[in-house]
């Protein structure tokens, strides 16, 4: 266990230098930079944009630019600087990642809240009329988009009378300071979002957690732990759901990339200071060093929470071994 | 094959399939209107209803004009129904003219002799939002189909290849997709999307962002066909093939590959709802199709206007289009796995 914990952790790095390096290549190949549009204003003069770009290493061969950008990273945690924000890339960053993590991370446990249940009860009532209405549905829930969604729920809110669409906080609350009546506006503000970026992952869930668990149902040891007299919940949620569970930690590592994704189209949508619009943003301006941090990051997260999906499941099946 | 005549979702999903691809194939014929064609005295016009009776007596489809007017406090623009004048439906009814393969014609599916028709209403600048959504088909639904088609092509190559071959090959491609498997998917879209030059004209970005779609979709196939491959490369019958000398390419397209014909149907179906999915996303984010082309995630970008959006929400039907397209793959794709014993 701990040395494929050593060698999943020592993988990340080599993948992210892969990532980075794809990612510069790509934002490389891309005409023109942000620098090009004071070439046409004249307020500046050539000159000073050859200074700028100076100043920037912007002149140097794309190689050195890379090599720079990730020993700056490496040594002193410096993202290099954001031409659109005048500032430098770490400090936009933070805000963002935090966001996109409480989104993910809220969407997630509500998927799992939602989903678990509603399979296990499709599962056992699987012939009565709204098991198999909510099986229907959740074929819906797999084919609409998340941003698609995201809208409709906002002209519903719209449509009755709401006003609480797009951002995070009214505009009462937005500079003051935590208190219940804050929290609340908040969540007020984030159902949307988090309803967009769960239905899909709901829909697969629901369905994979009602697919193992009828495998099991019929199994001997099921049958086993009935004659033993348990009641039906213990039978039901400690013994076949138990054996069930595997599948859906797969899956929840396999859904991570497009719930990540889901985040950055719905907050750019709604928003909400996640990282879609700066994303947005940086890649609409050429602020290369802005959008290569935000994807590395993302990757990152997407690495780490596939990692942990590793370790649940090492953990829950003594079948696994890594190594 | 012979068990998917019972399926019911293999038929229901067929005539969808057929009436979505005949709706983009005949968009010229079957839409009223031309996509472009804009009226700014019509902008924002509610879709008019379909009705029958005209006071009490059957009188054949007929829709009621709307007469716009500004309200005098807010100074938006309002619709009144006008229930004195039934407009009737006239089926091959002559119009504007569209182009059709080689030829062209003023001959339309069915419009009104006079007055104007909506039936999904208009957007922002009075352009007929049904026209747009059919022609916006023609983008939507061959994106994902050549953009799976060029997916697969890489990767059952580089997948065959790697799993085939072995070696140093096999090293690189499962490097490569290891690499492309863990850049989430969408910010890498976005960023290969910007690529395509902004002054491209509109059919060189749909074929930009098909290339970009495929070239960012093949590594999860990649990585099955490899792992599919080790196992069949073993086979008795392959091994023959190599004994009578057969050459690589021979081995792996014509024995090793049709092994998997029912598999890599299966997936390509169920490939299909994630790149139209992805194609809608990035044009509702300005980063896919452009104008004068449409796309229904194009059409869906008018929709960010929350403004808009509360006052006109119909203009949020093109999303219920991508929604049926993916409910039919993915009801044509699951009933194909039930049919092959493929599971997934």
């Amino acid at each position: 266990m701990a040395i494929f914990l050593i060698q999943h952790l020592l993988r990340i790095p080599l993948v992210l230098v892969a990532v980075s390096a794809l990612l510069f290549f790509l934002l490389q190949l891309q005409p023109g930079g942000f620098l090009n549009q004071y070439l046409e204003d004249p307020r500046f003069s050539p000159e000073t944009v050859a200074a700028i770009e100076r100043q920037f290493g912007l002149d140097q061969p794309p190689v050195r630019q890379y090599l720079n950008w990730v020993w700056g990273i490496v040594t002193e945690g410096n993202f290099g600087y954001s031409f659109l924000a005048g500032r430098p890339v770490a400090s936009l960053i933070g805000e963002a990642m935090a966001w996109t993590i409480v989104l993910v991370l809220t969407a997630a446990i509500f998927t799992w809240l939602v989903a678990v249940p509603l399979g296990i009860l499709t599962a056992v009532y699987k012939d009565r009329f709204w098991a198999r209405t909510a099986d229907l549905v959740s074929y819906l829930g797999l084919a609409i988009p998340d941003f698609f969604l995201a809208l409709v729920l906002v002209a519903l809110v719209l449509q009755s009378g709401g006003s609480a669409v797009g951002g995070l906080f009214s505009p009462a609350y937005v500079e003051a300071p935590w208190s219940l009546a804050r929290l609340g506006d908040l969540i007020n503000h984030l159902w949307i979002p988090v309803l967009a970026l769960s239905l899909e992952g709901i829909a697969t869930l629901t369905r994979q957690t009602r697919a193992s668990l009828l495998e099991v149902l019929d199994a001997d040891y099921v049958r086993t732990a009935r004659a033993k007299g348990l009641n039906e919940f213990r039978v039901i949620v400690f013994h076949a759901f138990r054996n069930a569970l595997n599948p859906l930690v797969v899956l929840a590592g396999l859904w991570l990339p497009g719930l990540i994704g889901s985040s950055i189209v719905v907050s750019k949508l709604l928003s909400i200071p996640a990282a879609g619009p700066l994303l947005y943003d940086s890649l609409v301006n050429k602020d290369q060093y802005l959008a290569m941090s935000l994807v590395l990051l993302l990757a990152a997260l997407l690495m780490l929470g596939n990692l942990l999906a590793d370790l649940a499941l090492a953990r829950l099946d003594p079948r696994v071994r890594y190594g | 094959m012979a068990k998917l005549w019972p399926d019911h979702r293999a038929w229901f999903s067929l005539v969808l399939l057929v009436l979505l691809y005949g709706g983009a194939l005949l968009a010229g014929f079957i839409s009223p209107y031309s996509p472009q064609g804009q009226d700014l005295s019509r902008a924002y016009q509610p879709p008019q209803a379909i009705h029958f009776w005209f006071e009490g007596k059957w009188y054949g489809p007929f829709v009621y004009p709307l007469e716009a007017s500004r309200d005098p406090v807010t100074y938006q623009r309002v619709y009144q129904e006008d229930r004195s004048r039934p407009q009737k439906i006239v089926w091959f009814v002559q119009g504007e003219p569209y182009r059709w393969l080689f030829g062209s014609s003023k001959r339309h599916l069915f419009g009104l002799e006079a007055g104007r028709l909506h039936l999904f209403g208009t957007d922002g600048f009075g352009r007929d939002l049904f026209s747009r959504v059919l022609f916006g088909s023609q983008v939507s639904l061959t994106v994902g189909i050549i953009g799976v088609a060029i997916s697969f092509l890489i990767g059952i190559t580089l997948g065959g290849m790697a799993g085939y071959f072995g070696g140093r090959l096999d090293r690189t491609v499962q490097a490569l997709t290891e690499v492309l498997l863990s850049i989430p998917r969408l910010p890498i879209l976005l960023v290969a999307a910007t690529l395509v030059p902004a002054t491209w004209p509109s059919t060189y970005t749909y074929l930009g962002i098909v290339a970009v779609l495929a070239l960012l979709g093949w590594a999860g196939l990649a990585r099955v066909v490899r792992g599919q491959v080790l196992t069949l490369r073993e086979l008795e019958h392959v091994s023959a093939a190599q004994a009578i000398g057969a050459g690589h390419a021979r081995i792996l397209f014509r024995h090793i590959l049709p092994g998997m014909r029912g598999f890599l149907l299966v997936s390509a179906t169920l490939s299909l709802p994630g790149y139209i999915l992805q194609e809608s996303v990035l044009s509702f984010l300005g980063l896919g199709i452009k104008e004068p082309l449409a796309s229904w995630g194009l059409l869906l970008k008018d929709s960010q206007n929350f403004s808009a959006l509360a006052l006109y929400p119909w203009l949020l039907i093109p999303g219920g289009f991508i929604v049926i397209a993916a409910i039919t793959f993915n009801l044509l794709g699951d009933s194909l796995r039930d049919a092959t014993d493929i599971r997934r």
